[in-house]
């Protein structure tokens, strides 16, 4: 099945934002601070420039409330006294000319009372500066089973360990943009690039002081997101918003790639921190897991991505008792927020260190380790959801490792890795990952998808869900084209639009395929009931008669369309308080293998091979699906070995793709991808969600590859020949704090 | 001494354009990437980066790959320009679109254009191109969603349709 | 996009007499612009300080080369695409060749020069180490005349030339004696392609009988400019190699670069990885030499 909109991308006809003009369209740019925390003393506009030409707006100009409103609604629009992180919005301009616009910009000058900024999660968590509430504590949870107290005193072994992951910029190629208009009958209508056209819409709704009906948010072909344009055009769109409101005309707000690098989210850097007792056999018995991570200056979505992070911080591994204590912390930097996997990656990198460092203590394999320890239909994780489905990791990981040639390339590079430059190493990851929003968040968010056919029996999808190349316009039409019986081609979706489609909830979560999808089924279905209850059709039936029902109920009726509301499936129960029982409608499985090269020469990581074995219930689409998980694995190879924001007072330094790596078609390995299919009676057609699975993999598959290949205990990502040159080279030191504490490279 | 004023007036500047003789009035260093998209509504070829990194404004220039936000438009000055919606007219064209299409080589397609540009030149070259080949033609040209392997297998199709026919 | 063209003044006299003529008639005012690949850079991001523009990008004179029986001489505005192409320098000046290919991808290859890449001086210049192993001599001319001048002088500090402020390169002389060197060229970036680097060498060498009769070592990216490593070369010239001198010359590499910290490595990073890429060099040329 082809990608529905494939044929503009190909051609060049695709519309981005930035490729849209409106009459009379002016330009917009955002004033920033150029401090990490203080308070906003005088602002002054330079002589040199005609102000009165230009559009300019301030947090007073805000006629609604100045935030941006998500959970805490915390963060402000644009600042008005204080300002909490470098780049963080202060006042907005617009011209008609853009090269008047950025010297204006340059031609305000703000002075600042500094104050004293605190910039790493240990600054934070001492607390001898408070910066956000009472205590720098964005969120916290808890997490606890069984009797942990009690399993130190039976262990054979108390195995400790602390693991780093840095900061990650999503670097969609399509840098953040925005057009939005406005007029005092129909109000607000944004289009651009986004994920989520209904958080923009909730956010507008608040700091435009309007009403539902007068908010309008419509997606244009959106150039690569993951999850970088989840929250953050809430932001932007505010901006272009109030630009035009004031101005009464269009305007455009796009960022150039050093704008967007330095003043949008990241992913959220992580620490944690694993003490783990285990039998003589390495069976774990229970332990401590304390997770923290950096949140940035504002609430935003931290609490949702330690939540994720919570959740999945103990693999895919039985533990009879644990205790998760985690927390996410305000530093002054620019918020941290959504990057596809959304803490998990972060959670999972310390688990699976974490197992191959008790396979050492313990004096086992990497193999055994996981063998003992996976999870088995009938036991309970971490959170007490009970694994209903038939998953066999064991088996899981043994096909791995056949089609890995683990044993065999082990041995051999045993052998070769006694002299010369080079030492090779085979690493292996074991992991989760739950689809959908936790607990009772897809009950929450009480998603409503439509299905509308035409006259001519054409069928339109009517969801808010966005496509931005990882397939949804293809997959939501596959899926409703089989509902009903008809033709792919018959089968089109309508671009997100507020005004036109409902909410169907936000693209994010890998929750499309499996409970949109789903729902889409049901949609359709519905359209099917209508003409047949109405003795328009016959159960069977071809496309003509299909046709000839619809046009008749049309006449009859004037439209014929179907909506299906989310149901909380029976047997999903989530206790918010204590973070316990079944936290995902469906977990997804992986086992992924690395084999690396380190350079004794360069001190470079090169993956030479990765395998990508995944259980993902129901393969839809198998190029879309493939795709998937390339790129997944592309990222997290990035993740692990490419890419690092280096920070200098709260800011980042290295905002340009000169010097920001991420890995081109010359730096990655055959990404070999295979599926297992065990069905999922939550999602479409029994598919499980696995846009972010592939990210939490391999960032620990290829550590743990490079401890094989060089002995070195690497602890912390992204790992760079600097630090392996570092512990390997001429006086070696064992692998500490992650370089980025250290100060900037 | 007395130098020349600064400022610079804008010029008449003619070229070709996916075969269409085309005059613009631009400032000498209007950047070929602003001309192309503003002045001749030719958005196809988009902007990534502004500093030659991402390849996403590849265009031809002479039958040459250049990032043309890295182009002064006054040094086009006479040239034959070929962008992804004139490509099209291009007898390698078709069969690499439908790969494109056929092997998942464009997910969010914001890459696309350049990453088909630096294709069609590379597949002049080279008509028969090894996946090493490949690798290197298409290395100035970053993609953040595919990993590269179907965009890779994408070209290797291409390249046997060509040669099957 | 941070610059407004407007601003800008650009002209293109399409011929190297006037071109030379206004950069005499107003010394440091005019930034000759090639195939822009630095330039547009900075311009984009609003850090050019110039605004005044000579095209040379079709001078034909700067685009020609001319290979005569002991030299070649090379136009400054030849691109990395006409190198690579080129038959007698992908033979016989093979370190010249590769670092061309290591230099951006494809695209920017064929827009950025030799010439650009000398002027522009930065010390993380591919090419620049094969210049000066090459014995690359420079030919600046200028209203006045021109002049030759050796390439191992014509950097002084960080960025800074011995170009006047009325004067251009070119071209770039080779002398064709090399052909007979074991070459071996390396580069150590961030990543394999469309990298900075932060280490690169090019070496020459030629052995006899397991001694080494001439070495020729330069690297980038470890000091304000590109290197050549003469007290390595001289303390390796005559010497066997073996396990002690290797040794040896690693030290002496490391004393004589002046690596720093930035912001894509550190300079011990820098320094270690020198030493291991001499060192590799060394292994190699004795490997050929016992191959002889």
């Amino acid at each position: 099945m082809p990608r529905k909109e494939g044929w503009g991308k190909v051609t060049g006809a695709a519309r981005y934002v930035d490729d849209m003009i409106l009459p009379g369209m002016l330009y917009g740019a955002t004033v920033r601070s150029n401090i990490a925390r203080g308070k906003i003393r005088k602002i002054s506009f330079d002589a040199g420039v005609t102000w009165d030409e230009f559009i300019l707006v301030t947090a007073k100009d805000i006629p609604g409330k100045n935030c941006i409103a998500l959970i805490l609604d915390d963060q402000p629009c644009l600042a008005a006294d204080t300002v909490n992180h470098p780049e963080e919005p202060i006042l907005l301009l617009a011209h008609a000319d853009r090269h008047k616009l950025r010297r204006a910009v340059d031609a305000i000058s703000i002075e600042y009372e500094p104050l004293p900024p605190v910039h790493t999660m240990e600054e934070s968590e001492r607390q001898s500066t408070i910066i956000w509430g009472t205590d720098n504590t964005f969120k916290s949870y808890l997490v606890e089973k069984g009797d942990v107290d009690a399993v130190w005193k039976e262990a054979a072994h108390i195995v400790e360990g602390e693991y780093f992951t840095g900061a990650q910029e999503q670097l969609y190629i399509e840098n953040n943009g925005i057009i939005a208009a406005f007029d005092p009958n129909n109000g607000v209508t944004v289009w651009g690039s986004l994920q989520c056209p209904y958080y923009v819409h909730k956010a507008l709704m608040a700091l435009c002081g309007l009403p539902e009906d007068k908010i309008r948010v419509a997606q244009m072909e959106t150039g690569g997101a993951f999850g970088g344009k989840e929250e953050y055009p809430s932001m932007i769109a505010g901006h272009a918003a109030l630009l035009a409101m004031k101005s009464g005309r269009p305007v455009k707000i796009v960022y150039d790639r050093t704008e967007d690098m330095v003043a949008t989210t990241k992913r959220h850097p992580s620490r944690t921190r694993h003490r783990t007792a285990v039998d003589k056999h390495g069976k774990i018995l229970g332990g401590e897991i304390e997770f923290t991570i950096d949140g940035g200056a504002y609430a935003t979505l931290s609490s949702v991505v330690l939540s994720r992070g919570t959740i999945h911080a103990g693999g895919p591994y039985y533990w009879p008792s644990v205790r998760i204590r985690t927390k996410a912390l305000a530093t002054n930097t620019p918020p941290h927020g959504a990057f596809r996997g959304f803490g998990a990656p972060q959670s999972l990198f310390a688990m699976e260190r974490h197992m191959d460092r008790i396979a050492q203590v313990v004096g086992i394999s990497p193999v055994e380790i996981r063998w003992r320890n996976f999870l088995k239909p009938g036991q309970t994780t971490t959170t007490q959801q009970v694994i209903r489905e038939k998953i066999n990791l064991n088996h899981l990981l043994d096909r791995a490792l056949e089609l890995s040639d683990y044993a065999a390339k082990k041995a051999r590079f045993a052998n070769e890795n006694k002299e010369g430059m080079r030492r090779k190493g085979m690493g292996i990851a074991a992991f989760l990952h739950g689809a959908g929003f936790t607990g009772s968040g897809e009950r929450y968010l009480n998603s409503l998808v439509g299905a509308e056919a035409g006259a001519d029996g054409n069928v339109r999808v009517l969801v808010s869900s966005a496509e931005f190349g990882q397939g949804t316009n293809t997959v939501l039409c596959q899926i409703a084209a089989e509902a009903l019986g008809l033709p792919y081609e018959s089968v089109a979706i309508a671009q997100p639009d507020t005004t036109v489609v409902p909410n169907s909830g936000p693209t994010v979560a890998s929750r499309t395929a499996m409970i949109v999808g789903k729902l889409v089924q049901s949609a359709a279905k519905g359209i099917k009931e209508a003409l047949t209850k109405t003795g328009l059709l016959g159960d069977d039936y071809t496309p003509e008669q299909f046709r000839a029902a619809c046009n008749q109920y049309i006449a009859a009726h004037g439209a014929l369309k179907s909506y299906a509301r989310y149901e909380a499936p029976g047997d999903v129960f989530w206790d918010d308080e204590k973070y316990r029982g079944e936290a995902y409608a469906a977990f997804a499985w992986a086992v992924y293998v690395a084999e690396v090269t380190v350079d004794l020469t360069t001190y470079a990581v090169t993956v030479d091979d990765f395998v990508a074995l995944q259980e993902v219930g129901k393969v839809l689409h198998p190029v879309l699906a493939e795709g998937q998980i390339t790129g997944g694995v592309a990222q997290a190879i990035g993740f692990a070995l490419y890419e690092k924001v280096v920070w200098q007072n709260g800011r980042m330094i290295n905002n340009q793709m000169t010097n920001y790596i991420m890995p081109t078609s010359a730096d990655l390995p055959p990404i070999r991808v295979f599926f297992e299919e065990l069905g999922n009676v939550h999602g479409a057609h029994g598919a499980k969600g696995i846009g972010e699975l592939p990210m939490d993999g391999p960032a620990p598959a290829i550590v743990n590859a490079v401890e094989d290949a060089t002995g070195v205990r690497f602890r912390s990502i992204p790992l760079l020949p600097e630090d392996l040159f570092e512990a390997l080279g001429p006086a070696p030191i064992e692998q500490d704090a992650p370089s980025s504490l250290r100060g900037a490279a | 001494m007395n130098p020349s004023p600064a400022a610079s007036t804008k010029c008449e500047l003619s070229f070709t354009v996916n075969g269409e003789a085309k005059k613009v009035l631009a400032h000498p260093m209007e950047r070929l990437l602003d001309v192309l998209r503003n002045d001749l509504k030719l958005s196809g070829t988009k902007e990534g980066c502004g500093e030659g990194e991402c390849g996403s404004c590849s265009v031809l220039l002479d039958g040459m790959l250049v990032n043309s936000c890295l182009v002064p438009v006054a040094q086009a000055s006479g040239v034959s320009i070929d962008t992804i919606e004139g490509i099209s007219a291009h007898t390698l064209m078709r069969p690499l679109q439908e790969a494109f299409l056929e092997c998942g080589g464009a997910q969010c397609g914001i890459c696309t254009p350049g990453m088909i540009l630096a294709a069609v030149h590379l597949l002049e070259k080279k008509p028969e191109p090894t996946l090493a080949d490949i690798r290197e033609g298409l290395a100035g040209n970053l993609c953040r969603c595919t990993g590269y392997m179907q965009i890779f297998e994408a070209v290797a199709s291409a390249t046997r349709r060509r040669v099957a026919k | 996009m941070r610059a407004d063209p407007a601003e800008y003044r650009f002209v293109s006299p399409g011929n190297l007499q006037a071109v030379l003529f206004l950069l005499a008639s107003e010394p440091a005012q005019w930034l000759p612009i090639a195939g822009g690949t630095d330039v547009m850079v900075l311009y984009s991001a609003g850090k050019l300080p110039n605004r005044k523009l000579i095209n040379i990008w079709n001078i034909p004179e700067l685009r020609q080369i001319e290979v005569f029986p002991d030299s070649i001489r090379i136009g400054a505005a030849c691109t990395y695409t006409a190198l690579r192409k080129h038959d007698i320098i992908s033979r016989e000046f093979p370190l010249l060749a590769t670092a061309a290919s290591w230099t951006g991808g494809i695209a920017n290859q064929n827009r950025g020069t030799l010439g650009g890449n000398i002027a522009n001086a930065s010390p993380a210049a591919d090419s620049l180490p094969a210049l000066l192993v090459y014995d690359a001599e420079v030919t600046l001319v200028s209203a006045r005349g021109e002049r030759q001048v050796a390439y191992r002088s014509f950097h002084s500090g960080y960025k800074q030339t011995a170009l006047a402020a009325d004067e251009l390169i070119r071209d770039i002389s080779l002398p064709r004696r090399f052909s007979g060197y074991f070459s071996h060229a390396r580069k150590v970036g961030a990543r394999n392609a469309q990298a900075i680097s932060k280490v690169c060498l090019a070496a020459l060498g030629q052995i006899a009988n397991g001694t080494i009769r001439d070495v020729r070592l330069a690297l980038g990216s470890v000091a304000p400019v590109p290197l050549r490593l003469n007290e390595t070369e001289h303390a390796l010239t005559g010497k066997k190699i073996e396990p002690s001198l290797i040794d040896a010359a690693r030290k002496t590499v490391v004393k004589e670069i002046r690596p720093i910290d930035d912001i894509r490595s550190t300079a011990r990073y820098r320094a270690a990885v020198a030493g291991n890429l001499v060192a590799e060099f060394l292994e190699k040329l004795a490997a050929a030499g016992a191959k002889a």
